[in-house]
Parts: structure tokens; C-alpha cells; sequence
């Protein structure tokens, strides 16, 4: 027989060693006798014999206990941007590689996760990774396992409150090339209507800069009483936290609701979707509780007093990246949309993947520093990938309303040799063109 | 082996630093201090060594704003013992800083004293070499990496041009480190807040030292203009090059 | 008042680094200042060098060929004898890191005075030095007074030419004291070809996407080359495969801080600034002359980058 053919029948598989059977010789059910094979029974078999001590220390961190929900439908696959990006990624390969006995905490699956929430919106297990991320990563970071990038920026938030390691006495200066008056509240502490926290890019990033003046002389036509807390702001701490470092966002957090209280002031208005997810969603955690508005809901809600100032055309082709923390995480849409199109003589189109099923830019969840890192283990970058959708619907600019994404797809043009086809601009760029 | 590291504070170079009225020092509102970059190495090659063969590892600092949380960021990355000295001044230079320091470990400091190779402030020397001469050690300066060895280490020393020179230096030795063999490890916050509950700072008063025999007369900034000086040719910038000692 | 000079002399290799030369025409000045002499110490030098410092009023050799590789033990046992023997009133030692291992020990040894990272010395009546520190943001100026002291000096602070001049110098040769054998020299490890590390050099020649394609790449390895540079680059270069990984300055890539970063074609993003904003000098080429480049270089020239490349390089040869 062994010589004839090496290819087992199915019986002859299901009477291989290790899957024993049961069967009881004498065996009878409600007067019905089901002795021998009419009882037989397969042992449980184990079917797999891998180590799976990762997989334990995973799930049994606070916060990482959903990855043991995984039961391998691979829906997630499809909607994971890194893996449309070549990564090989989403948390059904993170399961099975886990399942295998991978070293999750020594591996780029630790990561290249951005946080971006889109497998979730699929998952039927809810298998978050917007827990598991952070808690595994803090567990790396504790135990000294962190790329350089990351690393270095942790180090110049810790030591400087903002990211690119500047000075944090500078971080008004930006005011002084504005053509209009910015009140810093420490100079100036009676009430305002609007805190405006600026963030890191807006105070420090050149293009951030610009922004932050295009919204300096937005409010100041609006007539929106508005303040800054100029040197005494912090980075809002929502990367650094989901990058693994919860130590040095609650450190950041207690920070800024301390100046936070120190002024009176309606409400407070943010430029990015991390500082309002983290104002939002994480200060409440830690007994800050303060009414935040990211700058396009504000806007969009003057909208009478708005429109008849935007009164000289735009008259391009725009398409909208919904920023993850801004969309799917906060389930805001409407707001950024709606100031777009009350621009006049704009082209509003939409790109294939948006509003809740918007594709990532790869900046966030600690991304914006792991550019290089996972640079390594994909084909392309997301902010490429993006960056060629919005040239593919034909838009000429690529409007954004999150700081880190002016940067991000402004090099993802070049770098896709898209050099002059597309422009990137802050909705809030927009919106002040269109302002005589 | 038992280690001690030196640590200095000196002004952060990303501040646009400014002069005071006299004319002769910083202006203390435009200066925030922060731990010496090459400190930061010296500490992190001796914590690499300790991890690779043992020992203990103490850092030492003088006393001064935000330095308990520089030295709690020491423990927690891996330090065994953190020492203040109180009352020392901390802009007497380093000729008196040496001195402090030496009379702080009562003449001793273990087997190997690392500190950075040098400091933005050094203006009175450096601080290995004086502190290596007042305990009568050998001391090495611009190191790059140290292997250790029964009695003694193997060090690399950085000459120019990309040239390392290895000695080997008998202990007790002071060594000058310009960078550690990795990245100065990073200590997360959440740690250095623990730390900060249980660990405990050892302080000592500063012993009365010679500072440097000299005086600053003036301070002033390098003359530079606003944005770039436009050159017209290449001529312009041979001359900038070799004004620039590089050619 | 009164007093000579003595300057200490580098050598590796087998020849005379420039910063002998450059302290030599500083010690000659000073010691005209003083009316006095300026004696070179050759520690562990050969009769070559020896007459190649013509320019000295007497050169002290301490030991030769034995003492030929540095070791801050004998060297610095030999620079004290030296001292000792001809009481100089101030010592010039280059602010390198030969003389880092012997400017502070001999401070503390003589009970001198020291001035480190001098870029200018005036003699006279007073001894005023200025140095740069602070990074280079601020020029210190000291007075040493009239008591002899020892001034460890920033290379490229005084013209080398200064210091050159043939001829045969009075020789003088002083004994090796004994010392205590606890610093003992092994070898010499030369950096390995090809692999350049970008953060350990003087000179920085970074390339960005103006230079076009690969095959120019080239031109810029021509123009480090004669400046005895390495190239650098942005990181589109780098994500093109046409350098390595570790040349990328950057946010994402590496920290640079070179005496001179020569930008050739480089836009200037933030992202390229985060890695070399801290560079002691910054000289831009580029063809737009709004590239954000030129907010924080120092020298700039609107012009090709190729044609910066080729005159350079040439100018540079023919020196
Ligand atoms: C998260 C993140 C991280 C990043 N990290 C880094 C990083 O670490 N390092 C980095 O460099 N970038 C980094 N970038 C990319 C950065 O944003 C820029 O895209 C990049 O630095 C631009 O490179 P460049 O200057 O070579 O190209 P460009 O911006 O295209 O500039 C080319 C320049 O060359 C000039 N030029 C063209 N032809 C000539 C000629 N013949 N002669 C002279 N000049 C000429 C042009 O005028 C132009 O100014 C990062 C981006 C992101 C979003
Ligand atoms: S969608 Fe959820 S259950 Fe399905 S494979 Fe992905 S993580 Fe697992
Ligand atoms: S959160 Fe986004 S990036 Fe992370 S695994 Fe899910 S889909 Fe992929």
C-alpha cells in the first residue's frame, strides 16, 4: 500500500494517531441503542501547539483583552490602511501571528497602527485596537522597546512640551508675524469668549503658521473674542498617549487643565481633532471637564454671520480627507463639509473612501513620528496612497482641517510626482482667501 | 564596578539666549537649563555597563531648580544612588565645580568617574581631565565606547577625522564621554513618577572651593544678520569656506 | 610685561596637523607682544617636523618615535617638564581632542589659569582671551590678568600660513620624565570605507531633489571629496534608493550638527530643518530664491547647484 500512493483516503486521515476517537461498545440513548460507531465521539483535538505567551501577556493587559476575541473573519483586512499600503496588516494577521507565538511586543505589528479605527467599524468582535495599541505600546515603552523616532519625540515632549523639541518660550511667536492681534491670556486674563489651544504644528510648523494666521484674521472679521494661552500650552498629549507614553500625556493633560482653569471663557476651540479628541474624550478622565469645539464645528455654526464674508470666489476643484480622530472617532462630518461648500465657486468632490469609511493619513496614533519606521515595512505611505485618490477624482486641491496633514500630504505630492497637480490647504486657508 | 557620573546643568541651546544689563553674563530669563547632552551619554554608557557586568552606579549634581527631577529621571532610568550637593554655586566654572564634586565623594568616586566630554559653558576647561588631575587619575577624553576588563577598561577615543585611537587605562580612571555605544535610553514618565515616591535623594554641603582666577569681562553675541547672506559666486564662497577654517 | 610662549604641537601619522601651525603664528604675535620667545614642544616628534617649524624661536623635543602615536599620560608628564623648564607665560594647546586630554590635567598640575575654546588672544600688559561658547551664540571675553596661564585654542581661529616657515629652527631636546604606565596605547582604528557616519563629520555636503537623478549623485561625491565631506540627504533621496538610509537628515532620519551643511537643492521642509537647524554654519545653493532654505541658512546663492558643484570643486583642487 505504502508504496502505491502517499495521498491517504479521507478515512484513513480521520484514523490518523493523534485524532483518537471514542467509542462506547455498549451505549444506549432514550431506549434507542447507539452502541459502537453510532456513538463515536472525536477526542478534542489540539489542534495547534504554539506558544502563546504573547498572546496571554496581550490580553491580559488592561486594555488588550479584545484581540482575544478574534475569531478570524477578516473583514478588518480590507479596511486596515496599512495593509492597503503594503504592511500586511490588521488585527486578524496581528491574532494569527500572535496565535503562532510572534513576539508582538518585540515587532513592527507594535507599530505600525494608527489608530485609525476602521477596523473596528467592521469587526463583529469588536476587536478595538484603539485599546489594545496603547496598552501594549506603554508596556514596550516601560520595558525600553521604542523605535528612535518615537523615542525623540517623546523626549522633546517631556523636556519641551511640543513634539519638534523648540523652545516653549517661543511658542507665541508665531503672533508676531500675524497681521492682527492675538490676546495671550497670561498677559491679558479677563474673560474671553474662545480659548483657541493651537497646538503644536499651528505654533511651530511652518505651514501650521500659516494657518494659525489665516485663522488669526478669520476671527478677528468674525469679530470672535478669543484668547491663547501663548508660552503656558502644552502639547495636548492625545499622540503621546496613544503612542504608548500615558505617563507623559497625563503629565501634559494636568498641565493644560490647569491653565485652563486659571481663565474664564465660553468655550474652548481647538485647530486639531487630536487636541479635541483629547480634550473631549480624555481630559474628563482626570477631572477636566471643559466645553471643546474643534475649529470647523465652531465656524460652521456662524454660518449666517460666515457666509456673506466669503464673497471672493474659489473657484477649484476640492475634495476633503476626513481627519480619523475628527470623523470616525468623534463622528463629525458635517461641519468641515458644510464650510467647503458654503466657499463660493468652489468644486466640491468627494473621494471614493470618506466620512466613515475615510482612509487614514498615517499621522495618527503616534504615526506622524513613526514616518521612517514604517516607512521600512511598507510598499507606500499612507498619506501616498491618499494623496493619489485625490489627484484620481480629479481634484486640484486637497483640502484638510488637522495640523500634522498639510505636512504629511504635502510631501506625499512630491513624492508621488504629483509636483503642481494638487495643492494642500487648511479648509481655515480656504476660508480666508475668500475673505476681502 | 562601582561608577560614579558627573552631571551638569548648562543653558539650553534652543533658547535664543540673551546678555544681561552688566554686559558680562546671560540674562537669566532668557536661559532655561538643562542636563549636559554628553552627560546624558555618560550616564547612559555607564548604566550599559553596569548592565553588562554589574555594579552600581551613583550620579552626582548640584543642587539648583528642577534637579530632583533630573536626578529621579537618572534612577529611573537604572542609576542606584542619587547625590545633591547643597550650596555650591552653579556658574563658578568648572575649575570649582571639580573641586565640589571631588570633595562631595570625599576624594573617591569608584572605580571609573564618566561626565561629558565637555559642556556649552566650559570656559575655565573641562571637567574629567581637572577632576581626573585633582584625584591624581588617569583621565581620557572624547570617548566613544568602553569595554571593561579586570583592573582596567579599553576605551575608544575620538582623534580627528573619523580616527579612533584604543587604550587601555587602569582603574580608578576618569573618563570624558562624547557619545555612549546607544541612543541615551528614554525614561518614561509614568516611571519617573514612581520613582519620584519612593526613591530618596542623598544630599551633601558643598565643600569651599578656588574658582577660576579670572574674570569675564564681556559677553556678546557673534555678529549675525537676520536670514541668509546672499553670496554672488563661488568665489564668495570659497572665501566663506575658508573663513570658516574648513578648507 | 615680559614673557614667552610655548605652543604644543599635534602630529598623527607621521606629519603635523595645521593647528600647530595656527598656534604657532598665534604664539609667534603673541610673544612679539611680550618681546619674548616662542618655543614649539614636539612630544614624541620626528627630525621632519622638527624642521618644518621654522617659524618657532626654538623647538623643545621631548622623546621621539617611541612616543610617536598620542597618549595623554607620557604626553602630558612630557608638556608639564616642558613647562617647568622653560616657565613660559602662556601655554597654546589646540582645543582638540589631543589637547583636551592635556589642557585641564596640566591647569590643575601648574596651578595655572585656563581659558578653553579661545578663538582670539590679545597680549600685552593683560592677557584678554575671547571665547566662543554657548554652541557658538556668545563670545566670551576674559581677562587672565599678568599671571601665567594656559589657553586651549578652537581650531581655525588663526591662519596656518602664519605659522609656516622653513628653515632650521634651533633644536633643543629635554628628557622624558618617567611616568606611571597606567594609560597604555593599542591601535589606531580607521574609519571603514563606505561606511560614513554623517553625525561624526565636520563637513556636510546634503543633497535634495534638485539634484535631478542618480547618476548626478556623482557631482556632489566629486565636491565632498575635495571638501573631505561626506553626503548627506533629504529623504526623497533616500526613499528613492539612491543613498543609504544613513544619510537621511531629519526628523525621520538623523541629527546632524557639522561645523559647515552645504544644502544643494534642498527645499527646506521642517521636516529636513528638525535634523540641521543646529549646524554652526548653513550655506545654501538653490534655484528659487524663495525656498525656505534661505530663512535659516547663514549664506546663500541663488544659482544651479551643478554648476556651484563643478566651479567648486575646480576652485577647491587648485588650492
Ligand atoms: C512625518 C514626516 C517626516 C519626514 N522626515 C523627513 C526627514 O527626516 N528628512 C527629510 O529631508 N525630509 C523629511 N520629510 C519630508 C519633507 O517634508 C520634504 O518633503 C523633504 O524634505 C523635501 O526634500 P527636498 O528638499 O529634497 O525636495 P523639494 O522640497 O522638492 O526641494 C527641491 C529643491 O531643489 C531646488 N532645485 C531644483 N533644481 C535645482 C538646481 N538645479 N539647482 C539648485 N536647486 C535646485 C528647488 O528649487 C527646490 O527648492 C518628512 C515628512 C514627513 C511628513
Ligand atoms: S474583523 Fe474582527 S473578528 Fe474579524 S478578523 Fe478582524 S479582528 Fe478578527
Ligand atoms: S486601527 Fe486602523 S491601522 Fe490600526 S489595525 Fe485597525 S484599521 Fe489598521
Amino acid at each position: 500500500m505504502a508504496e502505491k500512493s502517499s495521498y491517504k483516503t479521507t478515512a484513513e486521515r480521520r484514523r490518523t494517531k493523534d485524532q483518537s476517537f471514542v467509542e462506547k461498545e455498549q451505549a444506549v440513548v432514550e431506549g434507542i441503542d447507539i452502541s459502537g460507531q453510532w456513538n463515536r465521539m472525536y477526542e478534542p483535538r489540539e489542534i495547534q501547539d504554539y506558544d502563546t505567551t504573547y498572546l496571554d501577556k496581550l490580553t491580559d493587559l488592561p486594555g488588550g483583552e479584545s484581540m482575544g476575541w478574534c475569531y478570524q473573519c477578516a473583514q478588518c483586512v480590507p479596511a486596515c490602511p496599512v495593509d492597503t499600503a503594503g504592511g500586511d496588516y490588521a488585527p486578524r494577521k496581528i491574532f494569527r501571528r500572535l496565535q503562532n507565538g510572534n513576539d508582538f511586543f518585540n515587532h513592527r505589528d507594535l507599530w505600525l497602527c494608527t489608530t485609525c479605527q476602521n477596523c473596528l467599524r467592521v469587526c463583529p468582535k469588536e476587536v478595538d485596537m484603539i485599546q489594545i495599541i496603547p496598552a501594549a505600546r506603554a508596556l514596550a515603552v516601560l520595558e525600553g522597546n521604542v523605535p528612535d523616532e518615537l523615542q525623540e519625540m517623546f523626549q522633546n515632549v517631556a523636556e519641551y512640551g511640543n513634539p519638534m523639541g523648540q523652545s516653549p518660550r517661543k511658542r507665541a511667536r508665531w503672533t508676531r508675524k500675524a497681521d492682527a492681534a492675538v490676546r495671550v491670556l497670561p498677559k491679558d486674563p479677563a474673560p474671553v469668549e474662545v480659548l483657541w489651544f493651537v497646538g503644536d504644528y499651528y505654533a511651530y510648523h511652518g505651514r501650521g503658521v500659516d494657518a494659525a494666521n489665516a485663522m488669526t484674521r478669520v476671527y478677528n472679521r468674525l469679530g470672535v473674542d478669543f484668547g491663547i494661552l501663548g508660552a503656558d500650552e502644552r502639547s495636548d498629549g492625545d499622540s503621546q498617549r496613544l503612542a504608548g507614553e500615558p505617563g507623559l500625556f497625563e503629565e501634559l493633560a494636568e498641565h493644560n487643565i490647569a491653565q485652563f482653569r486659571k481663565y474664564q471663557f465660553d468655550k474652548i476651540v481647538v485647530s486639531g481633532p487630536h487636541a479635541y479628541n483629547a480634550i473631549k474624550n480624555e481630559y474628563p478622565k482626570l477631572g477636566g471637564e471643559f466645553p471643546v469645539e474643534h475649529y470647523t464645528q465652531f465656524l460652521s455654526a456662524q454660518m449666517p454671520k460666515l457666509k456673506p464674508l466669503l464673497t471672493r470666489p474659489f473657484t477649484r476643484k476640492v475634495t476633503f480627507h476626513d481627519p480619523c480622530y475628527l470623523g470616525r472617532h468623534n463622528g463629525e462630518y458635517d461641519a468641515p463639509r458644510a464650510l467647503l461648500q458654503a466657499v463660493p465657486g468652489i468644486e466640491f468632490t468627494e473621494m471614493y473612501r470618506c466620512k466613515a469609511q475615510g482612509y487614514c493619513c498615517g499621522g495618527g496614533g503616534g504615526g506622524m513620528w513613526l514616518d521612517g519606521y514604517a516607512a521600512l515595512h511598507q510598499t507606500e505611505r499612507l498619506s501616498e496612497n491618499r494623496v493619489k485618490e485625490a489627484v484620481e477624482v480629479g481634484a486640484e486641491v486637497l483640502a484638510v482641517c488637522c495640523p500634522y496633514e498639510v505636512s504629511r500630504f504635502e510631501d506625499a505630492v512630491k513624492s508621488t510626482d504629483n509636483d503642481g497637480k494638487l495643492e494642500v490647504l487648511d479648509i481655515i486657508e480656504i476660508l480666508d482667501r475668500c475673505m476681502e | 564596578m562601582d561608577m560614579t557620573v558627573l552631571l551638569k546643568r548648562v543653558p539650553d541651546l534652543v533658547e535664543d539666549l540673551e546678555v544681561d544689563d552688566s554686559g558680562k553674563a546671560l540674562d537669566e530669563d532668557s536661559v532655561s537649563l538643562k542636563l549636559n547632552e554628553f552627560d546624558d551619554h555618560a550616564l547612559e554608557e555607564a548604566l550599559l555597563l553596569k548592565e553588562g557586568g554589574g555594579g552600581t552606579v551613583t550620579v552626582i549634581a548640584l543642587d539648583g531648580e528642577d534637579v530632583d527631577k533630573m536626578l529621579y529621571t537618572a534612577l529611573a532610568k537604572g542609576a542606584d544612588r542619587a547625590l545633591k550637593v547643597m550650596g555650591g554655586d552653579p556658574d563658578g566654572g568648572n575649575q570649582a565645580l571639580a573641586g565640589i564634586f571631588v570633595a562631595a565623594l570625599d576624594g573617591h568616586g569608584g572605580d571609573l568617574i564618566l561626565t561629558g566630554v565637555q559642556a556649552a559653558d566650559d570656559r575655565d576647561g573641562q571637567l574629567a581631565p581637572r577632576v581626573g588631575a585633582l584625584l591624581g587619575r588617569p583621565c581620557i577624553e572624547v570617548v566613544t565606547e568602553v569595554n571593561p576588563g579586570d583592573g582596567k577598561v579599553t576605551v575608544h577615543k575620538e582623534l580627528a577625522g573619523g580616527v579612533v585611537a584604543e587604550y587601555e587605562v587602569d582603574l580608578p580612571a576618569v573618563l570624558g564621554i562624547q557619545a555612549a555605544r546607544q541612543t541615551p535610553r528614554y525614561a518614561p514618565v509614568s516611571r519617573v513618577r514612581q520613582i519620584q515616591e519612593s526613591a530618596t535623594i542623598d544630599t551633601v554641603t558643598s565643600a569651599a572651593t578656588e574658582g577660576a582666577g579670572f574674570t569675564v569681562v564681556a559677553m556678546t553675541p557673534p555678529e549675525t544678520g537676520e536670514g541668509a547672506q546672499m553670496l554672488d559666486g563661488v568665489d564668495e564662497l570659497v572665501k566663506v569656506l575658508d573663513a570658516k577654517g574648513v578648507i | 610685561m615680559a614673557g614667552d610662549v610655548l605652543v604644543l604641537a599635534e602630529h598623527f601619522g607621521g606629519s603635523l596637523g595645521d593647528i600647530t601651525f595656527e598656534l604657532l603664528g598665534m604664539g609667534k604675535t603673541l610673544a612679539g607682544e611680550f618681546g619674548g620667545t616662542c618655543t614649539v614642544a614636539l612630544i614624541g616628534g620626528s627630525d621632519a617636523m622638527a624642521e618644518e617649524l621654522g617659524g618657532a624661536d626654538l623647538v623643545l623635543r621631548l622623546g621621539g618615535e617611541e612616543l610617536a602615536d598620542f597618549n595623554p599620560e607620557p604626553y602630558g608628564e612630557a608638556l608639564l617638564a616642558a613647562i617647568e623648564a622653560k616657565a613660559p607665560r602662556v601655554v597654546l594647546i589646540g582645543y582638540t581632542s589631543m589637547g583636551m586630554d592635556l589642557a585641564s590635567t596640566l591647569a590643575v598640575k601648574t596651578g595655572r589659569n585656563l581659558a578653553s575654546s579661545c578663538i582670539r588672544v590679545e597680549g600685552g600688559e593683560r592677557i584678554t582671551t575671547t571665547s566662543q561658547l554657548y554652541g557658538g551664540k556668545m563670545d566670551v571675553r576674559s581677562d587672565l590678568g599678568t599671571a601665567p596661564c594656559i589657553l586651549s585654542v578652537l581650531a581655525g581661529s588663526a591662519p596656518a600660513d602664519a605659522g609656516r616657515h622653513d628653515g632650521a629652527p634651533t633644536v633643543e631636546n629635554l628628557d622624558l620624565p618617567a611616568t606611571a604606565g597606567r594609560v597604555r596605547f593599542k591601535r589606531f582604528i580607521e574609519p571603514e570605507a563606505g561606511d560614513v557616519d554623517i553625525t561624526a563629520q565636520d563637513i556636510l555636503v546634503a543633497i535634495g531633489r534638485g539634484i535631478g537623478s542618480k547618476d548626478d549623485i556623482e557631482v556632489a561625491e566629486e565636491l565632498a571629496e575635495a571638501l573631505d565631506a561626506a553626503v548627506a540627504a533629504t529623504r526623497p533621496i533616500v526613499d528613492a534608493g539612491w543613498l543609504p538610509k544613513t544619510r537621511q537628515v531629519g526628523k525621520s532620519g538623523l541629527k546632524v550638527k557639522p561645523k559647515v551643511y552645504l544644502a544643494l537643492g534642498v527645499s527646506g521642509a521642517p521636516e529636513h530643518l528638525e535634523g540641521m537647524k543646529g549646524a554652526a554654519t548653513i550655506i545654501a545653493v538653490n534655484t528659487d530664491k524663495n525656498a525656505p532654505i534661505f530663512n535659516v541658512a547663514h549664506y546663500g546663492l541663488v544659482e544651479d547647484l551643478f554648476e556651484v558643484c563643478e566651479e567648486l570643486t575646480e576652485a577647491l583642487e587648485d588650492r
